[in-house]
């Protein structure tokens, strides 16, 4: 199938797979017990306003005009309006978003680069007790749950030792003129460490056990051995000739991980108060406020599948020998 | 006569649990588990003791998890340090004893765990044989649902879902029911896509097995070690899942569980009073639980695919 083609084809999945996420959540927040509007409405409210607030919400109609009227404001960008806040959903998770990148973007290129510098260098030092004692250790970082990782990393380096801030963005009653005032503020980076270090902790057995078995795969291949015999040196076989083909894989898995780390900032970011979208999508479903968590659970849900699509076009593209059936 | 009936029923039942164990050894044997493997035994082992403890937690336990509890002199034991007043790993906050608390939740950490990952590997077996076998509209639709399966998120997913029914500890199997097939379920196909083309299948075509058979009876078998590589890296998933359901609130506040007693330790502010001990256990406990279902994947990436070994 010719570039082209496939790009196409891939889209078309793209936006199936994006109106069927849609049509499930759609489904998941009407068809469960309660009204959705228990949250809104006051108990004062009269007869009539309930009405009227039904009405508004299109809560009157049948389900499919319902489901029509859903996808018609979600082509548009239009969430709804957050019950909790009186303010529109898409304002809200916008403005929550670029807090989630940021973080799930740090922690990934930190994890990133160690994951790519110990793979390698596992790689190399094969069947050595570093890389016995190696090997577990990072099997054993990936089974442990974030938001534990994120405790005792607080317990420790916040609590009893003062090192670092217990949570949030910035201090509190701090003001910045702008997002980029913000970001680039020290104080901000220091809020940012712990939450990062957490997720790249968690994060970098991906990339460096992926790194280590292409390095291995790559190793055993002719022009290293062509290398070899020229009388390169190890150093030079390694960085230069070897690495570079074994990082093809991991670079594309780098937008896979975007889309997982998505779904961990979930519990990362309420352990730090972090104010991003897996805080805000976790407060809005305890508070009921359907709305906010539709449009919070979308949002993550756009990132990853973007993420997936972004991961098999760089596969084809940075590896023509991969063919797709 | 009494010996007489003793005698033959003791002739009777060693037969049977003969019977019993070459059939279990059978199974055992058929689902290739890795023993020559040393992290994969270290993995079994770890298994087997929180099985043994998860079993005996009535006796093993001091007391009632839930149960809050006073000292000699009718004092509320709140925030007992590790060995003070006879409580092994202390007290929580409430007066709770941490050492059984940790017990008892071996029970639902191996309960969620062993049973989403039978139906994970369950469901993404037959998805994957059914997709991979018979091809043409079934595997495109089977495929299709397995995109939309990967492009939903899966974590909040499971709060929302959560937060919609009842709380209870079989939401987060539910939910792993519902989404994470997907990835055995792929695999498992991309095999059964290879085997179907080896001469033993076509063999069994031409002398007349039905569709069924063959997909069962001769395909089935060889990849069941797949399943179970999938099977036991979803052990850890869902524990990992249930802990993080619950420590974001959205747990069964009926069942004790190792990420209800993480949640209870962060909303009692145990990590500004230092009580390392408090949530330091259960963290070690689902490290352990689920890294031993890594080793055993390993064990089984060996068999598998053995140029790894090399």
């Amino acid at each position: 199938m010719s570039g082209v083609k496939r790009f196409v084809s891939r889209l078309l999945q793209l936006v199936f797979v994006l109106w069927a996420v849609a049509t499930i959540l759609f489904l998941i927040f009407r068809l469960m017990p309660g009204s959705p509007l228990a949250a809104y409405i006051d108990p004062t409210f009269t007869e009539e306003q309930q009405r009227i607030l039904m009405a508004r919400f299109g809560l009157d109609r049948p389900l499919f005009e319902q489901y029509l009227i859903y996808l018609w404001n979600l082509l548009h960008g239009d969430l709804g309006e957050s019950f909790f806040y009186r303010q529109p959903v898409g304002e809200r998770v916008l403005m929550l978003l670029p807090n989630t990148l940021v973080l799930s973007l740090f922690s990934i290129i930190l994890a990133y680069m160690i994951g790519v510098v110990g793979g390698a260098y596992l790689a190399w030092k094969r069947g050595s007790f570093v890389e016995g004692a190696t090997i577990p250790f990072v099997l054993t970082t990936r089974a442990m749950p974030e938001f534990w990782l994120g405790m005792v990393l607080l317990a420790v380096f916040s609590f009893s030792l003062g090192w670092f801030p217990a949570g949030g963005m910035r201090t509190a009653g701090s003001e910045y003129p702008s997002l980029l005032a913000l970001y680039t503020s020290g104080d901000f980076w220091r809020h940012l460490f712990l939450p990062a270090l957490t997720l790249a902790i968690y994060f970098h057995g991906l990339p460096l056990l992926l790194m280590r078995s292409n390095m291995l795969d790559v190793m055993s291949e002719d022009f290293v051995t062509m290398a070899r015999i020229k009388g390169l040196s190890n150093w030079t076989i390694v960085v230069r000739h070897a690495a570079r083909n074994a990082l093809l894989p991991v670079a594309t898995s780098l937008a896979i991980a975007i889309g997982y780390q998505m779904q961990g900032s979930v519990v990362v970011e309420t352990v730090f108060s972090w104010p991003g979208l897996g805080r805000e999508l976790v407060r809005a479903v305890s508070a009921s406020d359907y709305p906010l968590a539709q449009g919070a659970f979308l949002l993550i849900a756009v990132v990853v599948i973007l993420m997936n699509l972004l991961a098999d076009l760089l596969y084809g593209l940075l590896d023509p020998r991969i063919s797709h059936a | 006569m009494p010996s007489e009936t003793a005698t033959t029923t003791q002739a009777a039942y060693p037969s049977r649990l003969n019977a019993f164990v070459s059939g279990l050894w059978r199974i055992v044997r058929s689902i290739h588990l890795p023993l020559s493997d040393p992290f994969a035994m270290i993995g079994i082992i770890i298994y087997l003791v929180f099985f043994l403890v998860a079993v005996f937690a009535n006796q093993i336990a001091p007391h009632d998890p839930t149960e809050i509890l006073f000292t000699e002199s009718y004092d509320l034991a709140a925030d007992r340090l590790p060995g003070e007043d006879g409580f092994v790993l202390g007290t929580t906050s409430l007066g709770r004893d941490i050492f059984s608390q940790l017990v008892y939740g071996s029970q639902s950490a191996l309960l969620i765990g062993l049973t989403a990952a039978a139906v994970v590997a369950v469901i993404g077996t037959i998805v994957g044989l059914i997709s991979g076998y018979f091809g043409g509209v079934v595997d495109m639709m089977l495929m299709r649902l397995a995109d939309i399966a990967f492009g939903i998120p899966f974590l909040p997913f499971v709060i929302v879902l959560a937060a919609f029914m009842e709380p209870s500890i079989w939401n987060v199997v539910f939910a792993m029911a519902l989404i994470l097939w997907r990835d055995t379920g792929r695999v498992v196909r991309s095999q059964v896509l290879s085997l179907r083309t080896r001469a033993y299948v076509e063999a069994a075509r031409v002398s007349g097995s039905s569709n069924l058979k063959i997909v069962f009876r001769h395909i089935a078998p060889n990849i069941l070690p797949l399943s179970f590589l999938y099977g036991s890296i979803a052990i850890g998933w869902a524990i990992l899942t249930e802990a993080s359901i619950s420590f974001l609130g959205f747990g069964d506040p009926e069942t004790i569980s190792w990420g209800y007693m993480l949640q209870d330790a962060y909303a009692s502010q145990a990590l500004s009073t230092g009580a390392y001990y408090w949530f330091i256990p259960p963290g070690v406990c689902i490290v352990l639980v689920v890294v031993a279902g890594f080793f055993i994947s390993r064990g089984y990436e060996e068999i598998l695919f053995p140029k790894l070994k090399e």
